[in-house]
């Protein structure tokens, strides 16, 4: 029974709170309530099995319990005895919680509410991650190399603000959803790209935010079917696909043409491939469904010599549209230096570096010097190593370009 | 739930634009005022005058200062005020976009705190 009870944990927990924060509106409350309605479950579903429906019986027995508590305190407080009798009076009848609807619902205003854009976005990933997925401070903390009371700082405030300024629990609706969509789906990708980064780490004990992320992206399909949504979950599981591919077995990182696609992990290609192709067909192409296209049109090259360059320029002209930032038109010279030969990207590249808006980007002198190491001029290419090695901060990168720069020597005098 | 909205914007915008310009940003301010009343959601929209006419107060020990000028300098200043009724943030997020100035300043959204409220049930010492 105690692994049935953890099972139910794992796969309903979320659930519960997410509907008793609206029951009981407040967050505090609702994690309180999770927690005594599942001590009660293990002490009473040993002896009386487990109930019919125990999604219904958790959620129940967690708001009574808490009437019960503000009852209690209620003899030191009166106006904890005011809400415990609003509780009582305004609380629906647990038998209107079979409706389904309204359940995914609350799954979706939670995770609406802790990506609310009035929260700072550290405080969005943070509560996000307590509350929608469960993990504690001390790993959300581990995992953003910060220290647990720096995160319960953040998630008390964010609840203080929640709480005060009155953000209600809600799913946007309107114009106001694809705005606010557009936030979680950011929340989610932040989360995937802090996992994505740290997995080149030595630190094998942090939790998996690229996991976490995933899940958050399946979640949001799940209950929203907005094609960006769908673009990102896509984007997210063709990235991973690659996460052992990357990592070679000393902990260097392995870059796209090196590596063993062998090793690329199938299962994620699948279901990033069907998940964007869903997105492709509805016709609404946002910056996610076209970078996880990107990703796909490497997915689906048998070798780094026959990949379709052709096809990756193309989405990078329809990125650059839509995100004009100096990032994507770096990311669009590399391709086009496979298409056309480095002399056309480091041309490209070189009006971006005019700009100076990459000045200080180590991945933009570093893809300039693979260019000028193409062509053959070592001193230059050198030089931009250098440069590249000078502003990096990652371990793994540094240990690439300075791997790079001793590659690149000036040809022996004859 | 009551909230402030604060209209922040730079008066050198206001400076820099023909008076035909203006006079757009006040007859839409006035309507937008209006709609607000009609909704039920306006307590009081006031415009201010420009910071240059502001003076700062202060009394410390007993003695009061009086200086010249707006108590902090900043980029953007305080144009005016519009205080509403609203369900909850959203809604007051709502309200906020739709003042004109929006467009040319920043509106920012401050819950009223029920200071009366929270007097009256301070627990007993």
């Amino acid at each position: 029974m105690q692994e049935a009870i953890s099972a139910i944990y794992r796969s309903d927990s979320r659930r519960v709170l997410a509907t008793l924060v609206r029951l009981l509106g407040n967050f505090d409350l609702a994690e309180e309530a999770v927690q005594d309605a599942f001590v009660a479950a293990s002490e009473q579903w040993p002896r009386d099995g487990l109930p019919a429906n125990p999604f219904a019986w958790l959620v129940s027995t967690g708001r009574f319990k808490t009437i019960d508590r503000l009852r209690r305190r209620a003899r030191f407080d009166s106006l904890l005895g005011e809400l415990a009798a609003d509780l009582d009076k305004h609380l629906p009848d647990p038998s209107d919680m079979s409706e389904d609807l309204e359940l995914a619902d609350d799954r979706l205003r939670l995770i609406f509410t802790c990506c609310h854009p009035a929260l700072s976005p550290d405080a969005r990933v943070a509560l996000t991650l307590r509350e929608v997925c469960d993990l504690t401070t001390e790993e959300i903390a581990h995992a953003f190399l910060t220290s647990p009371s720096t995160v319960a700082q953040r998630i008390v405030r964010a609840k203080t603000k929640i709480r005060d300024a009155q953000i209600p629990y809600e799913v946007p609706t309107g114009h106001e959803l694809a705005e606010r969509l557009e936030v979680v789906d950011h929340v989610v990708y932040l989360v995937f790209n802090e996992g994505y980064s740290a997995s080149l780490g030595p630190d094998v004990t942090r939790v998996d935010l690229s996991e976490e992320a995933i899940h958050l992206g399946r979640l949001l399909v799940d209950l929203l079917p907005d094609p960006e949504a769908r673009g990102l979950l896509a984007l997210m599981l063709l990235h991973d696909s690659r996460r052992e591919a990357r990592v070679s077995e000393t902990g260097d990182f392995v870059l796209l043409p090196d590596q063993d696609r062998s090793r690329w992990n199938r299962d994620r290609i699948e279901e990033g491939m069907s998940n964007l192709q869903e997105a492709l067909d509805s016709g609404v192409l946002g910056p996610y469904t076209l970078q996880a296209a990107i990703a796909a049109a490497h997915a689906a090259a048998p070798t780094a010599e026959g990949t379709d360059w052709d096809r990756i320029v193309e989405l990078y002209d329809h990125l650059v549209d839509l995100d004009p930032s100096p990032v994507v038109a770096l990311n669009r010279a590399a391709a086009v230096a496979m298409r056309d030969g480095p002399e056309a990207g480091l041309a490209l590249i070189d009006g971006i570096l005019a700009t100076g808006d990459l000045g200080e980007y180590h991945l933009a002198h570093s893809a300039k010097a693979d260019l000028l190491r193409r062509l053959g001029k070592v001193e230059e290419a050198r030089a931009s190593y250098l440069r590249a090695l000078d502003l990096a901060q990652q371990e793994p990168e540094r240990r690439f370009l300075a791997r790079r720069l001793a590659e690149t020597k000036p040809a022996a005098p004859r | 739930m009551q909230y402030l909205c604060l209209v922040y914007v730079e008066e050198a915008k206001f400076d820099a634009m023909t008076q035909a310009e203006i006079d757009v940003i006040e007859d839409e301010s006035l309507a937008n005022d209006r709609e607000l009343e009609a909704a039920g959601h306006l307590i009081m929209a006031q415009a201010l005058e420009s910071v240059k006419t502001a003076t700062t107060v202060r009394v410390r020990n007993g003695k009061l200062s009086t200086t010249d000028g707006p108590f902090a300098e900043t980029k953007e200043q305080l144009g005016g005020f519009v205080f509403i009724d609203a369900n909850d943030l959203n809604e007051a997020i709502r309200i906020a976009s739709r003042i004109p100035l929006a467009r040319v300043g920043a509106i920012e959204v401050r819950p009223a705190m029920d200071l009366l409220r929270k007097v009256t049930e301070r627990p007993a010492r």
